[in-house]
């Protein structure tokens, strides 16, 4: 599969593309870690320790951990029902899945507060009622971060399940094993793989979303300032250091996750190859 | 159907109504209360109109340049082999991993008047934060990975036998890319170009960090619909993203299509 790799054309084909990736992609990353480092350690420190900056990172990481779980148990009940289940509009549900990918993330937003903001039936009832309100509180950042990661499990799912074959359950029905057995010792650990995959692109994607959050959450310091809207905020007012510091930490956690997904996914392949 | 199927079936049927279907339904009812005619005042606003012309023309640009280089990286990585490339493989998906606002903050501190690269531009009195180079290049970013990754998979499966094929038959490596690889890959190509134009649409984190918001030149669809949220214009946030919202759905029936193409 080696043609043309050193070829003139293959080398200023190479040459431009990575030009490209590196002017793109590589040196931003580059430049927002040098600048994390400026001020050296102790400033990094103490940007990432202000009370405001600590609160938004901790109430972010608690939020995307819950949209995970969340997601790992409506995600594959998800898939299981479209691969396993007739029932009719089957395939026009099976495209609803992807909407939340192909809405933009604000109309996203505006779509929540036209639903459950203080004016609307259901906001109000619930302000009435439950003394609960949806938008502007947490409440209202969790439905905006489930809609915005409801595909990722299903979608990491749904493929592995129509590819396993029917006759390994059907042993294991014959051999006596009940329906919860066969669902935990046959069924789940084929599928563990891909819910981590899709729980980790879940998780990721509930780090840095903004456009819905901005609109939903508002902005409120100690009560629904996630870490991006933190780092919004802190760009507006010009304050760079502090800019950096939270975007540093936001941008370890989701690096951290992607090598996470790299190493299943070299671990799968290894463990298929065998 | 066992039981317990059925009844998870309507558990999963009522969680996607409510968490995905009944959002939609809450936008319709307040353009309709409100008379379609906010929905045509949004589409008669010079300033609307340039917001989604600003928006196309990034869309536009980020679908030429990423299908371009997208299309040449997925070549490298599956039919060159060099020192560095699954370094290279995992550097594609960088771009999902970041946060939007944290995207455009590092086109700031590279390109803005006082960044690394920016400084040299702002000598020559080229603005590239706050203007449109700027708002391309973060919509670039966050759009890169789309084409790449569905044209990586398709080309290795595809193989070079009907390209080899080609050449013993005469062909130029131009005609051979033209009328045989190009063909083969095609759909996939499509459909992450389907991928990029939703994403460049609807994207805004990162755009309204390098845009500075300047209404009529730098405001995109997804800003104008901030900016009017922000100004209590609420009526005029839910037209205009009622606008982007059918856009985004024409996208998701396309892809469908795309989709089941792609498979045959």
């Amino acid at each position: 599969m080696q043609e043309n790799k050193s070829t003139p054309g293959g080398l200023i084909l190479r040459g431009i593309t990575l030009s490209y990736i590196a002017l793109l992609i590589v040196l931003p990353i580059i430049a927002i870690s040098c600048k994390a480092f400026d001020g050296g350690m102790a400033r990094l420190w103490q940007e990432i320790t202000l009370p405001q900056a600590l609160f938004s990172l901790k109430i972010t990481l608690i939020l995307a951990l819950i949209i995970a779980i969340v997601n790992v148990i409506t995600g594959t009940a998800t898939a299981w029902v479209l691969v396993r289940c007739d029932f009719p509009l089957k395939r026009e549900i099976n495209a609803i899945i992807d909407l939340p990918f192909a809405i933009p993330t604000i109309v996203t937003g505006i779509m929540l507060v036209a639903l459950y903001g203080p004016r609307s039936l259901i906001g109000a009832f619930m302000q009435n009622t439950f003394n609960l309100e949806i938008i502007y509180n947490s409440p209202g950042i969790l439905i905006a971060l489930l809609f915005v990661t409801f595909p990722f499990v299903v979608r990491s799912v749904q493929p592995v399940l129509e590819e396993m074959e029917k006759e390994i359950e059907e042993a294991a029905m014959t051999l006596g094993a009940s329906p919860a057995q066969i669902f935990r010792k046959v069924i789940l650990p084929t599928l563990v793989p891909s819910i981590i995959t899709g729980a980790a692109l879940s998780f990721s994607r509930a780090l840095g979303e903004f456009g819905s959050v901005v609109i939903v959450a508002g902005n409120i310091p100690f009560k629904t300032q996630v870490a991006a809207v933190y780092v919004y905020g802190e760009i507006e007012s010009s304050n760079v250091p502090g800019a950096t510091g939270v975007s540093f930490i936001l941008l370890a956690c989701s690096f951290a996750v992607l090598l996470l997904l790299n190493f299943i996914q070299y671990w799968n392949r290894q463990h298929e190859e065998r | 159907m066992k039981r317990g199927d059925k009844i998870l079936m309507v558990l999963v049927l009522g969680w996607i109504s409510v968490l995905v279907l009944l959002p939609l339904s809450g936008i319709v009812r307040e353009v309709w209360t409100n008379g379609l005619s906010s929905l045509a005042e949004i589409l008669r606003q010079p300033t609307a109109l340039r917001a989604f012309m600003l928006t196309f023309w990034l869309t536009l640009g980020s679908v030429v340049l990423n299908t371009i280089f997208g299309t040449m990286l997925s070549f490298i990585l599956v039919r060159h082999s060099f020192r560095g490339k699954v370094f290279l493989e995992g550097i594609i998906d960088l771009p999902f991993a970041v946060s939007p606002v944290i995207a455009g903050f590092m086109f700031i501190i590279l390109f803005g008047p006082r960044g690394w690269i920016g400084s040299w531009f702002d000598a020559q009195n080229i603005k590239i934060i706050y203007a449109f180079p700027g708002m391309l290049l973060a919509t670039l970013f966050v759009t890169f990975p789309f084409v790449v990754r569905e044209v990586v998979p398709v080309l290795r499966e595809y193989g070079i036998d009907q390209e080899e094929a080609a050449y013993v038959l005469g062909a130029s490596r131009w005609q051979t890319f033209w009328k045989v690889t190009l063909p083969s890959i095609k759909w996939g190509m499509i459909y992450g170009i389907t991928l990029t134009i939703a994403r460049a649409i609807g994207e805004f984190g990162a755009v309204i960090v390098v845009s500075g918001g300047i209404i009529n030149k730098t405001q995109t669809a997804t800003l104008l619909i901030h900016h009017k949220f922000m100004d209590f214009d609420f009526t005029g946030a839910c037209a205009a993203a009622m606008v982007l919202a059918a856009v985004s759905f024409i996208i998701l029936i396309a892809m469908q299509y795309i989709f089941s193409k792609r498979k045959v």
